[in-house]
């Protein structure tokens, strides 16, 4: 290099090279440049288990890849090139296309003595180069690994907008050549922006522009045109893909403006095996914005080459197919009662499914693809969602309770082929830029799709593969921004054999579907289902009234609903008339899931709902359900909430938390035990769509799922869940889950909520119960608890209190309003217990920009 | 083991004194003015080289709590008792062959005026400490720990905010302010505040001399581990000492400027001869700072390092001190 210190490399690795350019052929020889550790591991004589060779894009350099250099483990060469005419390698005296460049690569890695295991690495227009240089040498090659680049221009597709003006050829010399403006538009992209060393750094090799000219080169040789002389490589590389068996790993920034996610997309489908790593708030050079890619990468590398990927163990379970029961075709399968009404038998509902299949499959629906569906419950989701699968596709559900923005970024983040909603849908995902061709489902589109598909034969029933995706679901954001979660077929059936099994939900069983992840099971299970007139996107607009009309109209026996909507039904139960009452009594069970749900509202819900048992089945988006109770049943403790015991056919283990706090990698089952809870069962997801590194650390040990909620299993086997990992307190007489505490003093009178949290580093932390007083405090009221509810908060806690505080309300999710943002409530007791902390306050401003939106408890 | 505990008229070093005596060593206390005589007494200054020289002679540990603790007063005096009396008797434990040294300091030593919160005890920092208390305390202890050597093994012991019945420094002036209704609440009175009950202290001081071996060289907070809300905290002391809990509420912004404008006050009460010396002000603004903003402390390595614990409980020690009002209202 220039002799310059850069920040973040290793003097040592810069090397020069000598190269015989093999396809000038007259002994031509040009000077590289690369970062090489190779002489590094010599020297400490440790013999090479594998290279991984970075091949940077346009107009960066190996710079790019200093932290791959940084956190190479033992034995692992990294060699990251700088491409002739760039970096600090030598400026060739013209342009060097695509096919010359791959076969410098070639050149300069034999020159290098670079044997196999090979990892290919690269970036933006690197991508093509190290992806030629991997078809042509297969012998060596071990895995491919790509970061925010292309392959492929679709022609009816616009090429990236900052591409096409830099490609006028006037422009092109000003803005890469004559002026360092694409060098520094380059660096100026990222998300946070990069110290100004870090792009100085970047722009050091490119001074001048005698320096620049391979900048504007690179540019140049970009064959959007079909009669480019680079298009055939070009092409070649992209097809030659397809054929690439390799372990490969996709690692993405999809707020790229520039190789934006549809590049991830095409990239995708010609690696349908890629592992892939998404960050939504990246940029283009996604490994400057979030760092801690790059060791993701090398977990990838050590966890990939070489070791074939153990099989995840099978797991033997009952599982129901994902299609609608034929049984008893007359019998009626879902009745709608909100909107215009509507009420569908299941032979018709099965004819229905089977028409708009074929005219899904007419609007280029395939196994495989991925269809988001925005339609409300009713009849028509449980018809597309059938009809996806009859068809093999993979169904993308989220709910609008997530807030629209965020709906919008989950959707987006899942890459769906084809989006079906209705009006309202279809433009949050236009608004929301979500991929994908789009169907309408407005009552009357749908009924153009089945008399659309009435001249066309059936699709072909595609071979079941128990393997495939079944659906991409979301996790509620309530704790950090929704994640898909993926479900094989299997993996679905499975959870709805469970179901059936843990509730006996038999045939010819009628439910009243409030709370819609359920409801969808219903037609699979051979059960009728209605679903109340209500908001379905707002839980808590579900009327004692509407309750009843819906547990009426099909006899209904059981009830699933999620706790806001059931507190709403108490609250409103006045309005109920004597022949709704009556009504009232004939569930025998009422599911309330997808938050906590006091035992006191179940008390009241069993005034409203007399004849049922009320069941609070414990899981997550991940893994449904995992035990399940009748929590007033249960004596009231005072060691947390009390799920049940595993439902049969999970297991449950508990990974035992050190003293700060870290939860063991080995399981434990042995009673009394505090740490996180850890599942495994025939439902647990099949991973983190797109999210690599999280679902490597939520699969631990293989094939369980850690859930982010710590517990102890009782004698009895029974699971008790103690708080969320993320609101345990570590004090200093060891961790601390919160739910125990607030049981014990939610029991004080005059105590409507209580929510407890720690204040203080890690490890020392002091324990403070927030209280919600059920009289509303005045304006200027005081924050500290009176003398009298400070006492009795620590007579009653069972932990040293060192401060009782009362508000008026907690922030809780926006989508179940009832789960509790301690994270934001620990941040305001730390305000009001640490006046002036600048250390806190920044804290706090570092939480806020993560945080999930919350809303008022009252 | 023969001690000397200087300082012992003040009520933490009265209760390291009959603590050491009830478990049968050989105590000697040294202060101005007579303790009590429940020991035996060396009475003298310790900016008194020879009076100290006296005292130690024959020792085998020295517990050195004798200090200025009053909040206000000219540099000088704190220079010369806080850092000339430690110096004096550190020069005289040395050199009378002393084995072992408790050096009693403060948190005070390391806060720089923010909060404080969780941490464990800082390097003492002459130049950064507030106030003249402060400062000399902090040059005091970065004398005394220098003086460790395999010879005199010297710890260093910071208990924060001594209090129990019998004490004159902060629950007396606290009782005193709330029963003339001079007792502000600064601010919302949210700040956590660790104060330490006056026999988990003298035991932790104590422990400190039993295993100088793992305290040497260093410095430890000591505290009952059990941070309060300042206000909550000032309201039951009130309480139990049988006064009224405060209740006039002072913004700090507020409570700052009168502190800024009785410490000029005071200045002038020095420096005008018609003027009545004021010597103990009702705000400063170092007491608004110690009121408004948190100081609690990790105490995992002090425990760990003392194999002590606090053996009082806040509510106990309210307790007691409640007890002790009741009896000193009925003599």
């Amino acid at each position: 290099m220039n002799g310059a210190d850069l920040p973040g490399v290793d003097p040592s690795w810069s090397r020069r090279v000598r190269v015989t350019d093999s396809t000038a052929g007259d002994g031509t020889a040009y000077a590289w440049h690369v970062l090489d550790n190779g002489p590094q591991l010599a020297e400490r004589g440790e013999d090479v288990v594998g290279t991984v060779l970075c091949v940077h894009g346009n107009p960066t350099w190996s710079y790019l890849w200093r932290r791959v250099l940084a956190q190479a483990p033992a034995g692992w060469r990294v060699v990251a090139v700088d491409q002739l005419g760039m970096g600090w390698s030598e400026r060739t005296p013209g342009p060097r296309e695509l096919s010359r460049r791959v076969a410098d690569l070639g050149d300069l890695t034999a020159a290098l003595g670079v044997t196999g295991p090979v990892v290919t690495l690269a970036h933006d227009w690197g991508g093509p180069i190290s992806l030629g240089w991997a078809l042509a040498h297969p012998e060596q090659l071990a895995a491919v690994v790509l970061t925010n680049t292309a392959v492929h221009q679709p022609a009816a597709q616009p090429r990236p907008t900052a591409i096409r003006l830099a490609r006028s050829a006037p422009l092109l010399d000003l803005v890469c050549r004559r002026t360092p403006a694409f060098v520094r538009a380059t660096t100026a992209t990222c998300l946070p922006p990069l110290p100004r060393p870090v792009r100085d750094a970047f722009a050091a090799p490119y001074a001048t522009p005698a320096r620049r000219q391979g900048v504007a080169d690179f540019v140049a040789d970009i064959p959007f045109e079909e009669d480019h002389p680079s298009h055939p490589t070009l092409t070649r590389v992209a097809e030659g893909v397809r054929t690439l068996q390799v372990p490969a790993l996709l690692v993405w920034g999809t707020s790229d403006p520039v190789f934006s996610q549809r590049y991830l997309e095409d990239l995708s489908e010609r690696l349908p095996h890629a592992d892939i790593q998404v960050y939504p708030s990246a940029s283009h050079l996604v490994l400057e914005d979030h760092p801690e890619g790059v060791a993701t990468i090398w977990q990838w590398v050590r966890e990939r080459v070489g070791a074939p990927v153990p099989p995840r163990p099978a797991v033997e379970a009952p599982r129901v197919p994902v299609a609608v029961s034929t049984q008893d075709p007359d019998a009626t399968a879902v009745v709608e009662l909100g909107g215009r009404g509507g009420r569908i038998s299941r032979g018709d509902l099965a004819a229905r499914v089977e028409s708009v299949a074929t005219a899904l499959h007419l609007r280029g629906v395939r196994p495989g693809d991925r269809v988001a569906v925005l339609v409300p419950p009713g009849i028509d989701l449980s018809t597309v969602v059938y009809a996806v699968w009859r068809l093999g596709a993979v169904v993308v559900v989220a709910d609008a309770g997530l807030g629209l923005r965020r709906l919008g970024a989950a959707l987006r983040g899942a890459g769906p082929d084809h989006v079906v909603g209705i009006r309202k849908a279809l433009a949050l995902a236009r608004a929301t830029r979500v991929p994908g061709t789009r169907i309408g489902a407005e009552p009357e589109q749908m009924h153009e799709l089945i008399a659309g598909a009435a001249a066309h034969p059936a699709p072909p029933l595609w071979p079941e593969d128990p393997d495939a995706d079944g659906a991409i679901l979301f996790t509620s954001g309530a704790t950090g921004p929704p994640k898909g979660v993926a479900y094989t077929r299997a993996q679905l059936g499975a959870q709805v054999a469970l179901l059936r099994d843990t509730f006996a939900l038999h045939a010819g069983e009628r439910f009243v579907a409030a709370f819609a992840p359920f409801a969808l099971y219903g037609p699979a299970l051979g059960l009728t289902s209605a679903v109340p007139d209500m908001d379905v996107t707002a839980p808590h607009t579900l009327t004692a009234s509407a309750l009843a009309e819906a547990v009426a109209a099909v006899d209904a026996t059981v009830v699933f609903a999620s706790p806001a909507a059931l507190r709403n039904v108490v609250a409103t139960a006045d309005a109920l008339t004597p022949a709704q009452r009556r009504v009232m009594a004939g569930p025998r069970l009422v599911l309330s899931a997808g938050a906590p749900v006091p035992t006191s509202l179940l008390e009241q819900v069993r005034q409203v709902l007399p004849s049922a048992a009320t069941h609070t089945p414990y899981g997550m988006t991940e893994a449904l359900p995992v035990a399940t109770v009748d929590p007033t049943t249960v004596q009231a403790t005072d060691e947390g909430v009390c799920v049940g015991a595993p439902v049969p056919g999970v297991e449950v283990g508990i990974a035992p938390l050190s003293e700060d706090g870290t939860p063991a990698e080995t399981l434990a089952h042995t009673p009394g035990v505090l740490g996180e809870i850890v599942v495994r069962g025939p439902h647990v997801k099949e991973r983190y769509d797109r999210r690599w590194a999280a679902q490597q650390a939520s699969a631990r040990p293989p094939g369980w799922h850690r859930t982010g909620d710590v517990g102890h299993l009782d004698t009895e086997g029974r699971l008790w869940v103690g708080g969320r990992w993320v609101h345990l307190l570590t004090t200093p007489a060891g961790p601390l889950a919160p739910y125990a505490v607030e049981h014990r003093v939610a029991r004080l009178p005059g105590v409507a909520d209580v929510a407890v949290v720690g204040v203080g580093p890690r490890g020392t932390q002091q324990v403070i119960v927030v209280v919600v007083p059920q009289r509303r405090l005045g304006r200027r009221a005081a924050v500290l608890a009176g003398t009298d509810l400070a006492a009795a908060v620590r007579e009653r806690a069972g932990v040293p209190v060192a401060a009782v505080l009362v508000r008026d309300w907690l922030p809780v999710d926006i989508r179940h309003a009832s789960k509790v943002d301690r994270t934001a409530l620990a941040r305001w007791a730390e305000q009001q217990l640490h006046p002036g902390g600048s250390l806190s306050q920044a804290r706090g401003a570092v939480a806020r920009l993560g945080g999930a939106p919350s809303t008022r408890s009252r | 083991m023969r001690v000397l505990v200087t300082g012992a008229s003040g009520m933490l070093g009265g209760a390291v004194a009959d603590l050491l005596a009830a478990r049968g060593d050989e105590v000697t206390v040294m202060q101005r003015r007579s303790a009590g005589g429940r020991h035996r007494e060396r009475l003298g200054d310790i900016t008194d080289a020879a009076a100290v020289r006296a005292a130690v002679a024959g020792q085998d540990a020295v517990v050195h709590l004798a200090a200025k603790v009053d909040v206000v007063g000219p540099w000088p005096d704190y220079e010369r008792t806080n850092i000339g009396g430690t110096r004096t008797v550190v020069d005289a434990a040395a050199a009378a062959g002393v084995d072992r040294l408790v050096h009693v300091s403060s948190p005070a030593v390391a806060h720089a005026g923010r909060s404080l919160t969780g941490e464990s005890a800082g390097p003492a920092d002459p130049a950064r400490a507030r106030g003249h208390y402060a400062r000399s305390k902090a040059a005091a202890e970065v004398l005394a720990l220098g003086a460790d050597s395999d010879r005199m093994r010297v710890t260093a012991v910071r208990p924060h905010l001594v209090w129990g019945p019998g004490d004159t420094q902060l629950v007396g002036r606290l009782v005193a302010r709330a029963r003339t209704g001079r007792l502000p609440v600064v601010g919302p009175g949210t700040a956590l505040v660790d104060t330490t009950f006056v026999d988990n202290a003298a035991e932790a001081l104590v422990a400190a001399l039993d295993r100088i071996e793992h305290a040497r060289g260093q410095a430890l907070v000591v505290t009952n581990g059990e941070p309060r809300p300042v206000g909550e905290l000032i309201g039951d002391i009130c309480r139990a000492a049988g006064a009224p809990a405060p209740r006039l509420h002072v913004p700090v912004p507020v409570a700052y400027g009168v502190g800024a404008l009785v410490e000029a006050a005071m200045v002038a009460s020095r420096r005008v001869p018609q003027l009545p010396e004021i010597t103990e002000p009702p705000l400063t603004r170092f007491l608004v700072e110690q009121l408004s903003t948190a100081h609690w402390f990790d105490q995992r390595q002090t425990r760990h390092t003392l194999r002590w614990a606090p053996r009082v409980s806040i509510a106990e020690g309210l307790h007691a001190l409640s007890l002790h009002a009741g009896r000193a209202r009925s003599v």
